[in-house]
């Protein structure tokens, strides 16, 4: 009988280990995911980051991501998604971040690309004292405007793409620019790129004269009339913001009227195109990329993991996007576990991953990134700019040049007109 | 203010207001005979470009000589428009005569929304591009521009589409029956004009329109989910400064804001963003139903 008991004993203490170990795992974490779904920016932009959201949430649930992410989820906490999409006025962006924090209680939210939408989003995430990352937006007022304590971007601002474009074309051309000509979107990152881009050129090339700059409205799709004014201008160097349908329908056009031909184009969002119209982009278009992503991304194990990851499944190489996407997904995690440590290995709670997240360096596919100013809220990386070039027919790019961070973000506390008016000083 | 910066301006603009008219004077047809704000009327747009750069697309790809692209543009935006064009007004729109035209216009948004989902489901979010009917004619210098002759079919097709409606309202059987709905719809019933018919009829083929629009807009642009709404607000503005139901005040219309924005980029782009809703504001200061409003004779 004894032994019948043990063997009970036994089977019994068998099946409720398994239960038991259930009931200490960690509870998911439930993050909110917000990019474009639909609309215009959806193909280009939305759906690659959304592709790595899911890439990212899947295989950090399976613990399959390399080191120093190779912990399950955040903290040992599976990842679940929850996604909205972004598309729609910023006041529509309003209630989804309400609902998603009120509503659904999530634990984070990811997301937004818009910079209109980034700009109405920060306020709210305040008020609600909701931990929110931005991905991918770039205008630089979000941190110089105001200091935000819920709020965190782990992608560089706009202001480094402007400035590392004005490095670069200066170096393409030996610094004999004597005209520039912009187009960009009428709305906060298209003006605050060209007043980047143009005090740059001003502080680097003295005395060069401002052709055109033109501000169609977003998602416009026609620029004849615009494309006109900058072949009348004659310009040397052409900078464009343009991302979404609008970058593509901008290439489309400008092409056929030989634009490219006349004059250096830089665009800064240009590799998020350059495969899909590599057959409508002539060699010699100044390429940009929001950072060393894509074909700038580090030769690293991560990068390597994530290009091919993400190349298998979806069957086109991430392009930006994706890789901010999935920057962010990994910088959040940082700093949760950073926070999970330093509170003795139990869940942290948002002033304790808030405290970790400001000032982190953390490795991302694009290279190390730094939460080093926007006190402490505001990612730096290096950037990286080359030019277009066909080889056998397929899109590559050439010429490539690096810039480190500090040589294309303002230090610390300075705003970014006021670093570039003062010429670059670190 | 040179004599090339004055030409870039004409060409531009009339470039701009060719693309404007095709895209709005279905639009006022439709609510000249119908009464119907269509809404819809961007959805059409979009279809016409879905169908155009898929269609054109993948026979491209098969091997179909390019020169042919432009006769499978205009082949696609009808057939896209036989199909859902009847349906929807078959369907819907027939029931919704009788309600309150605010009703109807609320009806046609949410067809518009429906419309924008349908797209997205048949054929994804992802851009779809046809960039070879606009490159394949070559280009024309004016001065020291460089224009595709490919804009001169967009022109081309503007006033092949005004004249060909202004033919067939003046000169058809057709047009004069529908020219008769469009006066009074009751007289014309009790006359013994099948005004249902004429309705689908109006319906189908204002919707052709902007669906040729759609076709035709395809190779310059990436044909993206959203590519109708823009469409539909400019459309609105242009009818409603022409006068709404006035084939030659959407003409007039469409000259007047393809000018005036293609003035504007060139001389003052600071201001570009609000000039067409500024010209639509002062024309309806002045004439409050349109420049080509006609004086409407009271019923009791």
């Amino acid at each position: 009988m004894h032994g019948l008991k043990k063997v009970v004993a036994a089977a019994v203490a068998a099946a409720l280990v398994p239960a038991f170990a259930a009931a200490q795992e960690a509870p998911p974490l439930k993050i909110g995911v917000v990019s474009f779904l639909s609309g215009a920016a959806a193909g280009p932009f939305g759906v690659p980051a959304r592709n790595a959201a899911e890439i990212m949430v899947e295989m950090l649930n399976a613990a399959k991501v390399p080191a120093p992410y190779a912990t399950k989820g955040f903290g040992g906490a599976a990842l679940q998604m929850q996604l909205v999409d972004e598309a729609g006025p910023a006041t529509t962006q309003v209630t989804e971040f309400r609902n998603l924090v009120q509503r659904d209680n999530v634990d984070v939210v990811i997301g937004y690309i818009s910079s209109g939408n980034c700009l109405a989003i920060a306020p709210v995430a305040e008020e609600l004292k909701k931990l929110t990352v931005f991905f991918d937006c770039g205008t630089p007022r979000i941190f110089e405007e105001k200091s935000y304590k819920y709020v965190f971007r782990t992608a560089s601002t706009a202001t480094m793409d402007s400035v590392g474009a004005a490095l670069y074309v200066m170096d393409m051309k030996k610094g004999k620019i004597n005209s520039i000509a912009g187009v960009n979107q009428n709305y906060a990152w298209g003006q605050d790129s060209w007043s980047d881009f143009e005090a740059s050129m001003k502080k680097l090339a003295p005395g060069v004269k401002v052709g055109t700059s033109q501000m169609p409205k977003l998602f416009a799709g026609q620029y004849n009339a615009e494309i006109s004014t900058i072949l009348a201008a004659k310009a040397d160097v052409v900078h464009s913001s343009f991302w979404d349908g609008d970058l593509e329908a901008f290439i489309l056009q400008a092409g056929p009227r030989g634009l490219f031909k006349r004059s250096t184009v830089v665009l800064t969002t240009g590799e998020t195109a350059m495969y899909k119209l590599a057959e409508h982009i002539p060699d010699g278009v100044v390429i940009g990329a929001r950072g060393p992503y894509g074909p700038y991304a580090p030769d690293s194990e991560l990068n390597r993991w994530f290009s091919k990851t993400f190349e298998d499944r979806y069957n086109v190489p991430p392009n930006y996007a994706a890789y901010q996407m999935a920057q962010a997904i990994l910088g959040t995690k940082a700093a949760w576990e950073k926070a999970q440590a330093a509170n003795g290995g139990k869940r942290p709670d948002t002033d304790q991953v808030i405290a970790a997240f400001e000032r982190l360096t953390f490795d991302s596919p694009g290279g190390r990134i730094e939460m080093a100013i926007g006190a402490g809220h505001q990612a730096i990386t290096e950037t990286v700019y080359g030019v277009s070039k066909k080889v056998k027919g397929k899109m590559t790019v050439a010429n490539v040049k690096r810039y480190p961070a500090s040589a294309v973000n303002p230090p610390d506390g300075v705003k970014a007109a006021d670093w570039i008016a003062g010429g670059f000083k670190k | 203010m040179s004599v090339e910066q004055l030409l870039a301006v004409l060409i531009d603009g009339i470039i701009y207001s060719a693309w404007l008219f095709v895209a709005a004077v279905g639009l006022t047809l439709i609510y000249g005979v119908m009464k119907i704000v269509n809404v819809t009327h961007g959805s059409f747009y979009a279809l016409g470009a879905y169908a155009a750069a898929s269609i054109t697309g993948a026979l491209l790809a098969r091997g179909m000589p390019p020169s042919l692209s432009y006769a499978v543009l205009l082949g696609s935006a009808l057939l896209v428009t036989l199909v859902v064009a009847p349906l929807i007004e078959r369907g819907i729109l027939r029931f919704m005569y009788a309600k309150d035209e605010v009703v109807i216009l609320l009806i046609t948004y949410a067809l518009f929304l429906i419309l924008e989902d349908a797209i997205k489901l048949i054929w994804g979010v992802s851009p779809y591009f046809i960039a070879q009917p606009y490159g394949l004619l070559g280009s024309f210098d004016v001065l020291d521009l460089t224009y595709p002759y490919y804009n001169l079919i967009l022109v081309g097709v503007a006033i092949l589409c005004g004249g060909g409606l202004a033919w067939m309202l003046n000169h058809t059987r057709t047009g004069k029956l529908l020219v008769a709905v469009i006066h009074d719809t009751e007289v014309s019933r009790a006359m013994g004009i099948n005004v249902e018919r004429m309705y689908l009829f109006t319906f189908t083929f204002g919707s052709m329109l902007a669906a040729v629009g759609g076709a035709f807009t395809a190779p310059t642009v990436s044909v993206v989910p959203g590519l109708g709404v823009e469409v539909i607000v400019l459309s609105f503005a242009v009818v409603v400064i022409g006068g709404l139901g006035s084939l030659p005040g959407a003409a007039l219309g469409a000259v007047i804001v393809g000018l005036v924005r293609s003035a504007t980029i060139h001389y003052l782009p600071q201001v570009e963003l609000f000039v067409i809703y500024l010209v639509m504001a002062m024309v309806l200061a002045f004439r409050p139903r349109g420049l080509f409003s006609l004086a409407e004779a009271r019923k009791i």
